[in-house]
């Protein structure tokens, strides 16, 4: 079953660490549940979100390489 | 006719911008005005070396009109309004002014209050009135938990806490109470901070000098009564002294006129500067959203581009490419105690690469501050 995203952010036309601040507004503005997407073209992303996101314990739900981004998907757990 | 150019806020990025077009530019051609609130232009570097109790405060604010050129008009008034769409700003008590080419150099500004308990429970260094007060907690701080750390992303000069830490930890030495103090830095990134050079340079000086770094810790609320951060991580951490870089917002006219698009950055061109949708309305310094560091040498290095711009077009002339682009350049020191020093030398292209710290840097930054009155705003830098 696809996960319903609440909230895109397209953080593509900015680099490190602006993704990831996205990434932590994005979530700390959500209630837990909620899931949201940024989209990042920042290769500092691919190691800076996921560990972000466990470090914050909340669920990392895809991290999917599309054409030249990736798409981070994260669910609020806490 | 000559043209109208009004320059917003009288810090860095905007006096230097008003001298710069003002001698580019016949006062035939055009007239330059620039407004800011106070009418007192503040070195803002300064507040780090206040509160370790290096530098009188009394020593960082001057008259803008002191650093003005004669043929650039000051206006001491608040612009409470914009509209770009008529081409006129509202200030507080002159009323309406209306302009050919605007020039938005606002800065970034404080907000305590985002924070719950921030305003009580921590100190800063960042108005004059912080670094004061945080000096007089320093003089009389006797050991316990100092907590370093960042409240709030953005904020201006990225490296200003990391020196923090490392010049407090040199005071308390001195002072003989840093045996009985433990030092935390909390940052809000996977390293010390946004840089990532600079941060591998800074990390092991923090080990050799027993200042404990905890990374990913944004922080949430501030207790006053326990004396307790907790962080939107979920981790608490108590202190006898915090140090907080408060959150940082745009200028509220800047925010109100709706050039933001409801954020608190106004979103520019990198290489032009133009405010996006806009054809005579620039901004440059701490007020834009570009993903560099906010810091007084960044609005010296955009400064040029601006004005060479304006200058083209009053002048009916094509602008020089070279001069006419900001190429994301900013330059910055770094002081990493025990009398040193290093430096960042950067632009959108290419990370720095700081040299080892060294008492050449530490000297080198001292100098500048002290010879910053005489070249920065007037351009001889
Ligand atoms: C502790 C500390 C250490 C720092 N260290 C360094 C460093 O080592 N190197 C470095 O390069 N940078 C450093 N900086 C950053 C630097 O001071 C700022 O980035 C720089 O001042 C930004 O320039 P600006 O012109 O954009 O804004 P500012 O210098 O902040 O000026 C903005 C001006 O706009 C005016 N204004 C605002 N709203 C209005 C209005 N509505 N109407 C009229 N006027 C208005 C204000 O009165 C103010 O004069 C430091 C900052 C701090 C706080």
């Amino acid at each position: 079953m696809a996960t319903t995203i609440n909230q895109e952010i397209d953080a593509r036309g900015s680099f490190c660490p602006g993704p990831l601040m996205e990434m932590i507004r994005a979530i700390r503005e959500s209630s837990v549940g909620q899931t949201v997407a940024v989209l990042s073209k920042d290769p500092g992303s691919r190691t800076d979100i996921p560990a972000w996101v466990a470090k914050a314990r909340h669920e990392m739900v895809a991290i999917e390489d599309l054409d030249g981004y990736t798409r981070f998907v994260v669910t609020k757990a806490r | 006719m000559a043209a109208e150019i009004v320059v917003l806020g009288g810090g860095v990025g905007g006096v230097l911008t008003a001298n710069l077009i003002a001698r580019k530019i016949p006062r035939t051609a055009a007239r330059v005005r620039l407004v800011d609130t106070t009418g007192l232009h503040v070195y803002q570097p300064g507040f780090l070396y206040v509160a370790t109790g290096a530098v009188n405060g009394g020593s960082l604010a001057r008259d803008v009109r002191s650093l003005l050129r004669d043929d650039v008009d000051l206006v001491v008034d608040e612009a409470v309004g914009i509209d770009a769409a008529a081409g006129k700003i509202e200030l507080a008590r002159e009323g309406v002014v209306g302009y050919d080419y605007l020039v938005l150099a606002t800065g970034s500004h404080l907000d305590l209050d985002q924070v719950p308990g921030l305003r009580d429970g921590a100190q800063h260094f960042y108005s004059l009135a912080g670094a004061e007060r945080l000096r007089e907690a320093l003089r009389t701080f006797t050991g316990g938990r100092l907590v370093v750390g960042v409240a709030g992303m953005p904020y201006k000069c990225p490296p200003a806490p990391v020196e923090f830490a490392f010049l407090a930890e040199d005071l308390l030495r001195r002072r003989g109470v840093r045996a009985a103090t433990t030092i935390d830095f909390l940052s809000p990134l996977n390293r010390a901070f946004t840089i990532e050079s600079a941060s591998r340079l800074v990390e092991p000086i923090f080990v050799e000098r027993g200042i404990a770094m905890h990374t990913f810790v944004n922080i949430e609320s501030v207790d006053p009564v326990a004396r307790r951060l907790t962080s939107l991580e979920g981790e608490e951490f108590g202190y006898d002294l915090a140090v907080l870089v408060p959150p940082h917002k745009g200028a509220d006219v800047v925010v109100s006129s709706g050039l933001t698009g409801g954020g608190q950055w106004v979103p520019v061109d990198r290489g032009s500067l133009l405010v996006e949708g806009q054809a005579n309305v620039w901004a440059l310094g701490d007020a834009t959203n570009l993903p560099i560091s906010k810091a007084g040498s960044t609005a010296h290095f955009e400064a040029p581009v601006i004005a060479e711009q304006i200058a083209a077009l009053v002048g009916h002339r094509p602008a020089r490419p070279v001069h006419s682009r900001y190429e994301g350049k900013v330059m910055c020191f770094l002081e990493t105690g025990r009398g040193k020093a290093t430096m960042m030398r950067f632009d959108y292209d290419h990370p720095p690469n700081p040299p080892r710290p060294s008492r050449f840097w530490h000297l080198a930054k001292l100098a500048f501050n002290r010879a910053y009155w005489f070249t920065v705003p007037q351009g001889r830098f």
